[in-house]
């Protein structure tokens, strides 16, 4: 695994799948994807870049231990649950709110909060999984 | 969907419009509670010091939050909200009634009381691989299986629980943890396989997975529906996690192993999920199957709690022991359920009592443990001679547990013999007694040759000598003392809320009547 080609490539595969990932995130909304194939998909990246680099750069990278990153997730899901709390509504409900950006009409809702929370979880998790397989390994 | 803002669509055909008062988030808080602090509880997994400050806070906040929902649940009657404000049966509903928001608030005070223990139980290590954390999310669990109105999500909450009740205990990884582990998993996943295959059945055969929905529906096609297959899986699924006989032998297996702390909150809470479950499932949707299995459910029951004793009597390490009393204590609740009728209450009533005085137990365990060097009770001794108030503590409990009057033990006890008698079973009520006397046979070599007899070590030896216990220790342990000997003494108001809980669920109307408001289906 460990060739010259293979070391070269992976940072761009990484970032490549990085921002794909975000892209199935969006996407996710209206149209197939959604938080949980997006963090995946990331997931994946973080573990080409760990088997090309070694783990120890995967980490730098991250900033935040895998295991933080997913539980803010979890931290997000459920605040975009307690949003509704304010307006009166269930637990969960979706709620949007459509501010302009440079006079584009920008649709955000509860429910794209709780898929990044799905997708920080995913990311935080699987990664976290991957890193400790890959310690073991060497 | 991100319809344009402003488009005309009919609402109330798909949604509840009517607004959702802060009240009725009383019903989701303890839930979302739990997940939320749990989260942040991990965020701050390397701040070792402020972990049980936190988690202390959080889940005494827990106890409040169903504190508030059993008295609006007393107050106004079962309360529903259903997630996503979509209508019932499709949305996923969360309903508690007065069955679920005691069992809410005992297991709520249990997980304090364990919380508060582990401050001194849990060393460094054990905060550093996630011990609150797990504990919050253990938690998350517990209370969303006892809230829920969906069978499914039901289903859900088992796993959360699960996942986060392994992690807690492989904590600290010994080779014995992982062999523990590896049989309460194992079988666990078997279990919730089989309640997962149950459920799938269950929404081929109703198209709902909604539990008032079912209630109604089973009412009204039970002719013409293969439900007592169904009942039968259901029984299975829930006697497994319950641990009752036959499916029994990973409990005494596994709650020795991990951390005392974290056998003391498995040994209260998990096994009353089953329990739970079964007297939701078999009491409230299918009781004419219920009646139909009595007499399988009533050996189970019997064998469950004379088999529990005689092993608790044939071991000689206290924790081993204590888990064979929480088997044996699982077959009076079976007891209470295969009678029908007021045996349910008393079925209730043991597992609320259950909780408290399991948990408190394995704590008094540990403490003993600790305080003559080691959980054998062949080599232990002359804790009476060491630490008095521990000892008097101790002795409430292995009375309470034996059911001795006047502790919490004995009128559960007395409700299932006396329920099981108006029926005609005397076997049953039988065992129950003999039960009572064989764990009093039990619990009663513990008091002798651990706390009575003289220490077998001259004074001054051994890991713990000198030291008594600590006030994070005593204090959770006193607390806990404290609840079984007041129930004990004044049962009323907890009996009456219980019967009141017994009879809604033998008579759904007033649960149905919350998921669906104005009999709108």
């Amino acid at each position: 695994m460990n060739t010259v080609i293979f070391r070269t490539l992976a940072p761009f595969l990484t970032a490549l799948m990085l921002l794909f990932s975000v892209f199935v995130l969006l996407r996710g909304h209206n149209e197939p994807g959604g938080g949980f194939i997006g963090g995946l998909i990331a997931a994946a990246a973080m573990a080409i870049y760990g088997v090309a680099r070694g783990i120890q750069p995967v980490r730098e990278a991250l900033w935040f231990h895998p295991m933080a990153i997913a539980a803010f997730g979890l931290l997000l899901a459920c605040v975009a649950g307690l949003v509704s709390m304010l307006a009166a509504v269930p637990f969960l409900t979706g709620l949007w709110i459509y501010p302009s950006l440079f006079g584009v009409e920008v649709p955000l809702s509860t429910v794209m909060l709780f898929d990044l929370g799905v997708y920080l979880v995913v990311v935080g998790a699987i990664t976290s999984i991957a890193l400790a397989l890959e310690r073991e390994d060497i | 969907m991100a319809a344009p803002a402003g488009s005309a669509i009919d609402l109330s055909a798909a949604l509840v419009l009517a607004p959702a008062p802060l009240a009725d988030w009383l019903v989701i808080l303890p839930v979302v509670w739990c997940l939320t602090s749990g989260a942040v509880l991990l965020m701050l997994r390397k701040n070792l010091h402020i972990q049980p400050l936190l988690a202390i806070l959080a889940l005494a906040v827990l106890v409040v939050l169903d504190g508030l929902l059993l008295w609006r649940v007393v107050d106004g009657g079962p309360l529903t909200m259903v997630m996503g404000r979509w209508l019932p049966p499709f949305g996923i509903a969360f309903t508690a009634d007065l069955t679920g928001a005691l069992f809410a608030l005992f297991s709520a005070l249990v997980a304090l009381a364990g919380g508060v223990f582990a401050v001194q139980n849990i060393d460094g290590s054990g905060r550093r691989y996630g011990f609150y954390p797990f504990l919050l999310l253990l938690m998350a669990g517990v209370s969303g299986a006892f809230l829920t109105g969906d069978i499914f999500n039901l289903y859900v909450w088992f796993e959360v629980l699960l996942i986060s009740s392994f992690g807690l205990l492989v904590l600290g990884s010994e080779p014995k943890q992982i062999d523990g582990a590896v049989k309460y998993a194992f079988l666990n996943l078997v279990a919730t396989t089989l309640f997962l295959i149950a459920v799938g059945y269950l929404y081929g055969l109703f198209g709902t997975l909604n539990m008032a929905d079912i209630a109604i529906k089973a009412a009204e096609r039970r002719a013409d529906l293969p439900l007592m297959t169904l009942a039968t899986l259901f029984v299975l699924a829930f006697g497994m996690k319950a641990a009752a006989f036959p499916v029994n032998f990973w409990l005494p297996a596994s709650y020795h192993t991990p951390r005392i702390v974290v056998s003391a909150l498995f040994a209260g809470l998990l096994t009353k999920v089953g329990i739970y479950s079964l007297v939701r499932v078999m009491v409230m949707l299918f009781p004419v199957e219920r009646e139909e299995l009595s007499f399988v459910i009533a050996v189970a029951a019997a064998a469950t709690m004379l088999l529990g004793a005689l092993g608790a009597i044939g071991q000689s390490d206290i924790r081993r022991l204590l888990g064979y009393l929480v088997v044996s204590g699982i077959g009076v609740m079976l007891a209470g359920i295969a009678v029908g009728g007021p045996g349910v209450a008393g079925a209730i009533f043991y597992a609320l009592h259950s909780m408290v005085v399991m948990t408190a137990l394995y704590m008094a365990s540990g403490v003993a443990g600790r305080l003559s060097g080691t959980f054998d009770l062949n080599g232990a001794g002359g804790l009476y001679g060491r630490a008095a108030y521990f000892s008097a503590l101790s002795l409430i409990l292995f009375l309470s547990v034996a059911g001795m009057p006047p502790f919490s033990g004995f009128w559960p006890k007395v409700m299932v013999a006396k329920a099981a008698i108006d029926i005609g079973a005397w076997w049953l009520a039988g065992s129950v007694l003999l039960t009572g006397f064989l764990t009093m046979i039990a619990v009663g070599r513990v008091w002798a040759l651990a706390y009575w007899r003289p220490s077998a070590a001259p004074a001054g030896e051994g890991a713990g000598a000198g030291a008594g216990p600590g006030a994070a220790v005593v204090l959770p342990l006193s607390a806990l003392v404290l609840v079984t000997v007041l129930v004990g003494l004044f049962p009323d108001p907890l009996l009456s809320q219980i019967q009141a809980a017994a009879t809604l669920l033998a008579d759904p109307s007033a649960y149905v009547d919350s998921v669906f408001p104005h009999g709108a289906r």
